[in-house]
C-alpha cells in the first residue's frame, strides 16, 4: 500500500542532507576572519619589538610634509619666529582651536589657561599661566613652536595635531590671553553697563 | 493472521523517540545559538587583562581627559589608534612617577618597545570599517562602544554582530546626536525629539535610501 511514499521520504531526507553540514561550516570560517596580512595595531610574531605598524626610518618625513620655508609648517620666517598667522583668522578657525585646545592643552593649562588644570591639579604638577606678560607679547610662531617640538617639562604634540590646527590652537590662546587681559574701553557701552561702569577708565 | 512480530507498545516506543529526538535537536540548536551570544563566544562585558592595568574610568571620567588626547586619530582615519607610550609619559614624567603599576610604561619609554594592549573590540578582517566618517556624521563614541568610561578595565559593550550595523545603517535617527556631542559619554541620542534627529541626518547628509545597507559598504 504505501510504497511510494518511502521513496518519496528518502528523495526528501537526502535533500535535506546537508544541513548538518551547516554546523560544522560554523567551524571553519576563521581563515577569512584573519587574513594572511596585517592589520593596523595588529601585533607581529616576525618584528622583534612585536609590532606590525613599522616606525618610519629615522629622519624621513611624509612627502609634502617638509618645507624649511614655509611659515605653515615651521612657524619661522627666515628662522625668525613668525608674529603673523599663517592661516586666514576666522570664527571657524577660532573654533576648532577651542576643540583642539580643551582636548590637547586644557587638562594641564586650564580650560582657561591659567595653569590649573585637573592633572596640574590631581598630579601636583607646576604649569606656568598662559597670561604671563612675556607670553601676551611673544611672536605667535612662539606657541607653534612649542606645541611642535616641546618645551622643558612639556613634550611635543606634533605627533597628534597636524600644522594647520596647531595654528588654530596658536589662535585660540591668544584669543583666552584677551579675554583675560581685555580693556575695559573696548567693551560696547551695553556691556560697561552691565560691569557697572561708566565712562573712560584710564 | 500472522504473528505479530513487535509487541504493542511498540508504537509507543516509537512516538517517544520520534518526539525524544526532536526535541533533542531543538534543544542543540537552541544551546548553541545561546551558546553564539553569550559572553562565552562573544567577550561582551568581559574585560582582559592589559600589560598595565589601564583604567577609562580614572583618566575620562575623574580626570576629564578628552578621547583625542589619547586616541587622536579617531576623526581622521579609519582607526582610532592606541596612545603611545610617549602619550602616558607627558603626564607620567611628571605625574605619579613612583607607581609600580607604571613600571612597563617606563620601561617601554626606555627602551622604545611598545606596549602591546590587547585589542577588544577586533571585526573580522573581511569587514571594512572607518572611524572617521561616524563620528563626522554625529554617532558618539558612546553609541558603539558603550560607557566606556565607567569602565576600569575595557570590555566589549557590542558582539559586533552584522545586524547591529545595519540596524544602525537603516535607521541612523535612533542613533544620531550632534557634532560637539559626539565625545560626551554621557549624552543619550533619544533625549532629543524625533524630529530634531530626523533633522540632524538630513543636515549631516545621511543617506536614508538604503544605500548604507548594500553589501558592499562593508564588505569591499
Ligand atoms: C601634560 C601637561 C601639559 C599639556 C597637555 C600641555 N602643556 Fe604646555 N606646559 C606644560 C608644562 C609643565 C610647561 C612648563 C614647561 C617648563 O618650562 O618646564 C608648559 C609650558 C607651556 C608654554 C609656555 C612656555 C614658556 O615659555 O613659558 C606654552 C606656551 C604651552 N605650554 C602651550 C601649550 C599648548 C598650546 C598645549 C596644547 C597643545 C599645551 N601646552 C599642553 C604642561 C603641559
Ligand atoms: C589617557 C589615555 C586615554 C584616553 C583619554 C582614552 N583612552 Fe581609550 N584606550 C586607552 C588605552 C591605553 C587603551 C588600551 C587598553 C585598554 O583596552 O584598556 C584604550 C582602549 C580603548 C578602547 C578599546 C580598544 C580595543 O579594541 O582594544 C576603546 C573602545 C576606547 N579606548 C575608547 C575610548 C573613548 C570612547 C574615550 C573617550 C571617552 C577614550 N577611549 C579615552 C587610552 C585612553
Ligand atoms: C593627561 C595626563 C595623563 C595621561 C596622558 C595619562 N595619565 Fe595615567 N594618570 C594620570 C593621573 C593624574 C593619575 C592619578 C589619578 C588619581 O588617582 O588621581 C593617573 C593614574 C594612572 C594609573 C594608576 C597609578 C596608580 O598607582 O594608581 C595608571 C596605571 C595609569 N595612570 C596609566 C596610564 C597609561 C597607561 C597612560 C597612557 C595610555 C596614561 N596613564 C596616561 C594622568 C594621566
Ligand atoms: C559606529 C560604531 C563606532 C563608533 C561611533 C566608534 N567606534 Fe571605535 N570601534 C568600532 C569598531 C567596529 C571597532 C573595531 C575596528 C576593527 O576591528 O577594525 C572599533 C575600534 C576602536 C578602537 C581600537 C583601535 C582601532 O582603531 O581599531 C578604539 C581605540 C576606538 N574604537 C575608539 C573610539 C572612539 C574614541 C570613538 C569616538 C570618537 C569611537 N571609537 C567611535 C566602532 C565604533
Ligand atoms: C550607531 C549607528 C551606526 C552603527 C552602529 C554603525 N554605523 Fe556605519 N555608518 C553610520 C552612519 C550615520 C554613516 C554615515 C553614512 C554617510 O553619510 O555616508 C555610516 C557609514 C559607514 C561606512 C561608510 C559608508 C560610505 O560608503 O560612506 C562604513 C564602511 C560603515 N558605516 C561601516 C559600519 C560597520 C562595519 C559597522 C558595524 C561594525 C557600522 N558601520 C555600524 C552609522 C552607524
Ligand atoms: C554595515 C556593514 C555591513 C553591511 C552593509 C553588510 N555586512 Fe555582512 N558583515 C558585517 C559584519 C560586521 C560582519 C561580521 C559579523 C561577525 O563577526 O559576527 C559581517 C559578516 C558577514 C558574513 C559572514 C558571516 C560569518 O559569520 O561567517 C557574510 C556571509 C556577510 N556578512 C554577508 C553580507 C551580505 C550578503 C551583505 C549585503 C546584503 C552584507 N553582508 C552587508 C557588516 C556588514
Amino acid at each position: 500500500m504505501a510504497q511510494p511514499s518511502r521513496t518519496w521520504i528518502g528523495s526528501r531526507l537526502a535533500r535535506m542532507a546537508w544541513l548538518p553540514l551547516c554546523l560544522l561550516l560554523v567551524a571553519c570560517h576563521v581563515d577569512m576572519y584573519d587574513q594572511p596580512r596585517y592589520q593596523p595595531n595588529q601585533t607581529s610574531a616576525f618584528f622583534s619589538d612585536g609590532r606590525a605598524m613599522r616606525p618610519p626610518v629615522e629622519n624621513t618625513v611624509a612627502m609634502g610634509s617638509f618645507d624649511p620655508n614655509s611659515p605653515l609648517l615651521t612657524g619661522k620666517v627666515n628662522g625668525e619666529l613668525t608674529a603673523e598667522l599663517p592661516v586666514e583668522l576666522t570664527a571657524e578657525l577660532l573654533e576648532h582651536g577651542r576643540t583642539r585646545y580643551n582636548a590637547y592643552c586644557a587638562p594641564c593649562h586650564g580650560l582657561a589657561g591659567d595653569g590649573n588644570g585637573v592633572i596640574a591639579y590631581r598630579g601636583d604638577m607646576q604649569v606656568p599661566s598662559l597670561h604671563q606678560d612675556r607670553l601676551r607679547t611673544v611672536a605667535i610662531g612662539y606657541f607653534f613652536d612649542v606645541i611642535t617640538n616641546g618645551i622643558n617639562r612639556m613634550y611635543s604634540y606634533a605627533a597628534r595635531i597636524p600644522p594647520e590646527d596647531r595654528w588654530a590652537v596658536a589662535a585660540y590662546v591668544r584669543a583666552l590671553q584677551l579675554s583675560q587681559f581685555a580693556n575695559v574701553n573696548d567693551l560696547s557701552a551695553e556691556e560697561r553697563q552691565q560691569l557697572g561702569v561708566t565712562g573712560r577708565v584710564e | 493472521m500472522s504473528a505479530q512480530i513487535f509487541p504493542r507498545n511498540a508504537n509507543a516506543f516509537v512516538w517517544v523517540s520520534i518526539i525524544g529526538l526532536v526535541a533533542l535537536i531543538g534543544a542543540t540548536v537552541a544551546a548553541l545559538i545561546g551558546l553564539y551570544l553569550s559572553p562565552w563566544y562573544t567577550d561582551v562585558g568581559v574585560p582582559k587583562a592589559q600589560p598595565v592595568p589601564f583604567s577609562h574610568k580614572h583618566h575620562v571620567d575623574q580626570l576629564k581627559i578628552d578621547c583625542r588626547y589619547c586616541h587622536a586619530t579617531v576623526e581622521r582615519a579609519a582607526h582610532a589608534g592606541f596612545p603611545s607610550t610617549d602619550t602616558c609619559m607627558s603626564c607620567h614624567s611628571q605625574v605619579w612617577t613612583n607607581s609600580p603599576l607604571l613600571q612597563p610604561v617606563r620601561d617601554s619609554y626606555r627602551t622604545g618597545d611598545p606596549i602591546l594592549w590587547r585589542r577588544i573590540y577586533d571585526l573580522p578582517d573581511f569587514v571594512y570599517f572607518n572611524h572617521s566618517v561616524h563620528v563626522a556624521k554625529g554617532i558618539g563614541c558612546a553609541s558603539c562602544h558603550g560607557r566606556i568610561d565607567q569602565q576600569h578595565l575595557a570590555a566589549k559593550a557590542q558582539p559586533l554582530f552584522m545586524g547591529w550595523c545595519l540596524g544602525c545603517h537603516r535607521n541612523p535617527e535612533e542613533n544620531v546626536r550632534p557634532r560637539d556631542e559626539v565625545f560626551n559619554m554621557a549624552f543619550d541620542p533619544l533625549s532629543l525629539p524625533l524630529e530634531e534627529r530626523v533633522q540632524l541626518v538630513e543636515a549631516y547628509q545621511i543617506p536614508t535610501d538604503g544605500r548604507l545597507t548594500n553589501c558592499y559598504v562593508c564588505h569591499r
